[in-house]
């Protein structure tokens, strides 16, 4: 799966990173970083969750 | 479902994806599929962002899966012993029946007397709300916002990127003293003044000054205050809180008391208290549980805990009371206003010390935390969103308060 953010709803709530820490980054110049866009399998419920967590819904997964 | 929002869309979802394969129906009273409230006040009502932005990704499916959607419907009553839900809607009276029930009706904005006599005077909730107010904002007018909460505070930054005069009319010494307590009220009375806001603040309204008559109606021409001066708009829009919309429970024998009372799972509590039937919970604005990291009732009317909290009472209606696992979230929630992005996890209250941990209040670039005892319950961000995860994890870890935490 690839993790794929638009950053132009992105709001940097940083939601997804109380999430998925291992995955999603909001650093210190407020903007998101996405630390694995291709995350293991093992990922998919938390990177899920962030994609239903997420207040600006800023977060999609593409398959392949 | 009886609420078709942000709650009840994602208890449907978490009802499938828990292998719940049963029909659903999710009854909402607003004639929209589920959409997404927050931009309402900020990006949609900016003009910035369309409807398109306001449409709810991954929603509760549509017909032909077994979710059936009955909008512009409303619930007037429960009949808890034989499981049927009361409705009122296009197709006139009838009933749902149920073997398990979600209430997730939300709240209804609070308004003031003789809110409803004039035009230009308004209320946000709903997108319709939205729209209305948006096209009367589209004329330039002289805006007066009452109350300086999170939504007027909100609704006041977005004026002001629309170029608009606007004015808060708060009855607190300063905005949001309730929510975050005075001292950040300060700093955020700080920040509307810098925009450009006028501020009348520690002044109650006493009511609507009407204007002209426009058809068989007069327009709003301002806000008299109880110190008897006139904030003068052309738009005002009412921001003084939310109530729960429990009306519909009238009757029903469970708990209603400033929302509908659950236990720690979310279950419905009855009247008086004891144990509720056992096949109703309840999320989101509407509920309010006991939660056990802060050991006492709360309800929050939040986006994050409607999600939350929605997915938890759902995986317990599943199970039931006897497999039921406590909900149990530090809470968090967030507002931009202006350039100011505020982060809170946790829950204060008055009387809890707030610390200045990380940053510089006058740069407004900093965390404060709240500590009661020894123990940190609450963080608050400002323009800091890199720092906010680290205190949600202290705050549901109940942290003690270090001033070396780093």
């Amino acid at each position: 799966m690839r993790v794929v953010v638009d950053f132009d709803r992105c709001q940097s709530n940083a939601v997804c990173m109380g999430i998925a820490p291992d995955i999603f980054e909001v650093r210190d110049d407020g903007f998101l970083y996405i630390l694995q866009e291709n995350p293991p399998e093992s990922s998919r419920s938390k990177v899920d969750e962030a994609v239903r967590s997420c207040p600006t819904q800023a977060i999609s997964v593409e398959e392949g | 479902m009886v609420g078709a929002s942000l709650a009840g869309a994602r208890a449907a979802e978490a009802l499938r994806r828990e292998g719940f394969d049963g029909p659903i129906t999710l009854i909402g009273a607003e004639p929209h599929l589920p959409y997404t409230r927050p931009p309402l006040s900020k990006q949609y009502l900016e003009g910035t962002w369309g409807r398109d932005r306001l449409e709810l990704k991954a929603p509760a499916p549509g017909p032909g899966t077994g979710v059936d959607f009955r909008l512009g419907t409303r619930a007037v009553g429960l009949d808890v012993a034989r499981r049927r839900v009361r409705v009122s809607g296009p197709d006139g009276a009838g009933e749902v029946g149920f073997d398990g029930l979600v209430v997730a009706t939300g709240c209804h904005p609070r308004t003031f007397p003789g809110a409803g006599d004039l035009d230009g005077v308004f209320t946000l909730r709903t997108v319709d709300d939205c729209d209305r107010l948006k096209a009367a904002l589209d004329g330039g007018p002289r805006v007066a916002v009452i109350g300086a909460g999170f939504i007027g505070s909100e609704v006041a930054g977005t004026c002001r990127k629309r170029g608009l005069d606007v004015t808060v009319i708060e009855a607190l010494p300063v905005p949001l003293a309730g929510a975050l307590g005075e001292g950040m009220g300060h700093v955020l009375a700080g920040v509307h003044r810098d925009h450009g806001t006028g501020l009348r603040l520690g002044v109650g309204v006493e009511g609507f000054v009407p204007g002209p008559r426009a058809g068989d109606r007069h327009r709003v021409a301002g806000v008299r205050l109880a110190d008897e001066s006139v904030v003068e708009a052309d738009v005002v829009v009412v921001g003084v809180g939310v109530v729960p919309t429990t009306g519909w429970l009238d009757g029903s024998g469970l708990a209603v008391d400033n929302g509908l009372v659950c236990d720690a799972a979310c279950f419905v509590r009855a009247e008086g208290g004891g144990p509720g039937p056992g096949f109703v919970v309840a999320a989101g604005d509407v509920a309010r549980w006991h939660n056990p990291l802060f050991g006492e009732d709360m309800r929050v009317e939040h986006w994050t805990n409607a999600v939350e909290q929605a997915e938890a009472a759902a995986r317990n209606l599943l199970r039931g009371p006897g497999g039921a696992e406590p909900f149990a979230p530090p809470t968090y929630f967030w507002s931009d206003q202006y350039d100011v992005k505020i982060q809170y996890v946790g829950r204060a209250r008055p009387g809890d010390r707030m610390v200045l941990a990380e940053g510089s209040i006058d740069e407004r670039r900093f965390v404060a935390v709240y500590v009661r005892g020894e123990r940190v319950v609450a963080a608050l961000a400002l323009n800091r969103p890199a720092r906010i995860v680290a205190w949600q994890q202290r705050v549901a870890s109940r942290s003690s308060w270090n001033p070396d935490l780093d």
